[in-house]
């Protein structure tokens, strides 16, 4: 027999289902003209650079089959880049090159791939392979974030990123997705990643679940999670919330990774964030929803948003 | 809460609207809610088309049909725009007649009625008059005398006489005589055994009509044989030599008249459109009776020409198919790959039936799959990678069906249905599916698609819904409204009970 919940208690603790989601927030809140900023990633950066957001930087653009040669040839000027869509979705078509070793570039798994697999990634890409509705496409090449090594062991082939929700402004749940052996080096909880809970308060990890059962360590690095303190938690804070006001999306996912030297750097937005964050939490959003509502209502200050959601939705006390 | 209160109001009154002129079909016009007994009514459109001649007026002749053999004609309609038009009674026959001074294009008539038969009866007796014998050339009468000797010498009795002489007429390895006279009568088999019964001095004449398919385009007139024994007529199918009436075969005249006569035309035919509809029996006897109101109160799908009858019959049934996929996707939250691909797999399965369908599309798009893996090692570029599927499926259907011909299954041939494009796109969006996220996705988004086209094969297939999507299409208006109202369905899909079902033991 297969164990459910009933949809009583659900409600009891806030979660947020799919078509409340889509219906009450995502509907309601997020203006579809201001899509293009959030999936068009190079909107993105540029908007991001005119609001002082730090973002990784922009190698090269690909925008037709003839320039793949060419562009290849010029990528042999950094060691290490990636290779994303620029309206890809949902994580699909990112290459990332860590090397080189001769000819060949070393990808983040470790695997080497000859310079034809990535002009037939560049190919792929421009013809929509991983584009949201698999139109045409365009490819960006940024260079690869050197991440913090504080959160080396808490990764597995794979960079750790953060994932902030902010409702109008105001920060509401947010969780750290940790790649494993399990997920092929994806940050993707579906496949097996280990998702963080982050206590909005602190900084400091809730709880760590992975396929949906609660883990204190990291399956593959042993690192424990008890002891996780995000570094530059209030800059984290702040860029999640400040993406709100440079999107107009009232409800939005902002992804962050962690610079070694830049600090907090912003991946990439979503305008339709999953709801797997309130697993890695154990914790619905819900009640969070309405305490940000009434948060917004009362301020229009920044500052003073971040500071009462630290205050309302704290779990270290 | 304002968007609330308008799609409260629209779904209201779309519902109300729908049921109520349900309702209203239900009870004032009669028609039954419930499937009770059925009727098969057929709808015969017969299409005249000819050039006509420069500068002549033209006069169309069509004998009509005859309720024969227990068929009810229920009601008739003509078409004829820019034409005169009578229906004459002429030797206690019925023609229609089309007129025109002259014109220039050649041009289509039509004539559409509906016939259903309550039980087969027998055709009603005849005279036994012998029909006139053709003139014969001198060698054509020595080729007739000899058959008719050696049929003769075969046979028993009349009935078995002509039994033989239809055989021998169809064989492979005809008679030399027979061969001879079919060669220079130039004339349709059924005319030259006409002649030979002629010749042995045994009645017979053609019967006219119609061998009934549904969804049959371009149906051309058949002929029976019927013959006197000296006892009675005995009716023979002159292609099969089979005794006695076929089943769904439309009697329209008896006797060897033509139909159709065209002057001041060229190049007529006579071709017919065919659609049966399973009808309720009140309402076929509702027809009957009122044949000339029935037109101007009802606004349902039997006012349409035949050929979009039938297409219609499957477009009615796709807001069902579609409610099942938005209750599937909305509240029990499976995944499908793409919104409406389950339907189309669906109408396609109504075509292949359920067992065969299923097993041709997880073959067809397992084939595929491991084609396209193989087409993405040659990177190639997304279109022509495309394509290139679109061409291997093409080929991998036509190979089915050419197996299946030989193997005898006949029920396979017809995955040539399965729209090509949609087994490509399944495959081109399984095989990305596949490199991307893996296997458990392909597994999970095809198997939910297959799964919500099972339901909404089966959805459309029963009869209940059948009969209250073809008789009462105004409750597509409350289908809508439920849809509509879906649409601000924000509870809790079930497959989020089980999502979250650790939520509430580790808190």
């Amino acid at each position: 027999m297969i164990r459910l919940i009933s949809p009583r208690r659900l409600k009891e603790l806030g979660i947020l289902g799919m078509n409340r989601r889509n219906v009450g927030f995502i509907g309601k809140y997020n203006p579809r003209r201001n899509y293009r900023l959030v999936d068009d990633k190079l909107l993105t950066k540029e908007a991001a650079i005119k609001n002082n957001i730090p973002v990784p930087e922009l190698y090269a653009v690909i925008e037709a089959q003839h320039q793949i040669a060419a562009a290849t040839e010029a990528l042999s000027a950094h060691e290490a880049f990636v290779i994303k869509p620029v309206q890809g979705s949902g994580g699909k078509g990112i290459l990332v090159i860590v090397g080189r070793e001769g000819d060949q570039f070393r990808k983040s798994s470790g695997t080497l791939i000859s310079a034809e697999e990535v002009r037939r990634h560049l190919s792929n890409t421009l013809a929509g392979l991983y584009s949201l509705g698999g139109r045409n496409d365009r490819a960006m090449v940024e260079a690869m974030i050197q991440f913090d090594p504080y959160l080396e062991k808490y990764s597995y082939e794979g960079v750790p990123d953060i994932r902030v929700i902010a409702f109008k402004g105001v920060p509401v749940m947010a969780m750290m997705r940790c790649a494993t052996h399990a997920s092929d080096g994806k940050a993707n909880l579906h496949q097996g990643a280990v998702g963080v809970g982050i206590d909005i308060a602190t900084g400091k990890s809730v709880r760590a679940v992975q396929h949906g059962h609660l883990v204190t360590t990291h399956p593959d690095t042993g690192a424990s999670f008890d002891e996780l303190q995000l570094p530059y938690w209030d800059r984290i804070l702040d860029l999640g919330s400040r993406c709100v006001e440079m999107t107009g999306l009232g409800y939005l996912g902002v992804d962050i990774v962690l610079d070694k030297t830049r600090g907090p750097v912003l991946l990439e937005l979503n305008a339709r964030p999953g709801l797997a964050i309130q697993v890695a939490n154990m914790a619905g959003l819900r009640h969070r929803l309405a305490t940000a509502e009434k948060i917004a209502a009362e301020t229009d200050d920044h500052n003073m948003k971040i500071a009462l959601a630290r205050q309302h939705f704290g779990v270290h006390a | 809460m304002a968007s609330k209160t308008q799609i409260a109001f629209i779904a209201g009154t779309l519902f109300l609207l729908g049921v109520g002129l349900t309702l209203y079909k239900a009870f004032s016009l009669g028609f039954p809610l419930v499937p009770g007994e059925y009727r098969e009514v057929w709808t015969i459109e017969s299409k005249i088309s000819f050039t006509p001649s420069k500068d002549q007026p033209v006069q169309v002749d069509l004998t009509l049909p005859e309720p024969l053999a227990g068929w009810v004609l229920l009601e008739e309609h003509f078409a004829s725009s820019g034409f005169g038009f009578t229906v004459a009674e002429e030797a206690s026959r019925r023609k229609a007649r089309w007129t025109r001074q002259s014109m220039e294009d050649s041009t289509t008539l039509y004539y559409k009625l509906q016939a259903y038969q309550p039980s087969s009866a027998e055709l009603a007796d005849l005279p036994a008059t012998l029909q006139e014998k053709p003139l014969l050339e001198n060698d054509q009468a020595t080729a007739m005398e000899r058959l008719i000797g050696k049929l003769r010498e075969q046979s028993a009795d009349t009935d078995t006489f002509v039994a033989l002489l239809v055989t021998e007429f169809n064989e492979e390895s005809q008679d030399l005589d027979a061969q001879f006279l079919l060669g220079t009568f130039e004339e349709s088999p059924e005319v030259v055994m006409l002649a030979v019964l002629a010749h042995a001095g045994i009645p017979a004449h053609e019967i006219r009509g119609i061998r009934l398919e549904d969804g049959r385009r371009r149906q051309t007139l058949s002929s029976l044989l019927e013959f006197h024994n000296g006892d009675r007529w005995v009716v023979i199918d002159p292609a099969s030599a089979n005794i006695g009436m076929p089943a769904n075969f439309f009697v329209w005249q008896r006797g060897s008249d033509a139909l159709l006569a065209v002057a001041g035309g060229s190049n007529s035919t006579l071709q017919f459109a065919l659609v049966s509809n399973s009808l309720p029996a009140k309402a076929v006897i509702g027809m009957e009776q009122r044949a000339h109101e029935y037109a101007l109160l009802d606004f349902s799908i039997y006012a349409l020409p035949v050929e979009q009858q039938g297409v219609f019959k499957g477009l009615m049934l796709i807001p069902v198919a579609a409610l099942v996929v938005v209750i599937m996707r909305l509240i029990v939250g499976l995944k499908t790959s793409g919104t409406f691909m389950p339907i189309l797999i669906a109408l396609a399965f109504l075509q292949t039936q359920l067992l065969t369908g299923l097993v041709l599309f997880i073959t067809l798009v397992g084939v595929g799959l491991w084609i396209r893996s193989f087409l993405s090692h040659l990177n190639l570029l997304l279109v022509s990678r495309i394509s290139a599927v679109i061409i291997v499926v093409i080929f991998m259907m036509a190979t089915t069906a050419i197996l299946s011909y030989k193997f005898g299954l006949d029920r396979a041939l017809t995955v040539t249905f399965f729209p090509t494009i949609i087994l490509s796109w399944t495959i081109e969006r399984m095989s990305i599916l596949w490199e991307e996220e893996g296997f458990r996705e392909v597994f999970k988004q095809g198997g939910g698609s297959l799964v919500v086209a099972v339901l909404s094969y089966l959805v459309m297939t029963n009869r209940l819904v059948e009969h209250l999507t073809f008789n009462f299409p105004e409750l597509t208006l409350s289908l809508l409204a439920i849809i509509l109202l879906l649409g601000k369905y924000t509870g809790y899909r079930l497959s989020e009970l089980y999502r979250f079902r650790d939520l509430d033991k580790q808190q």
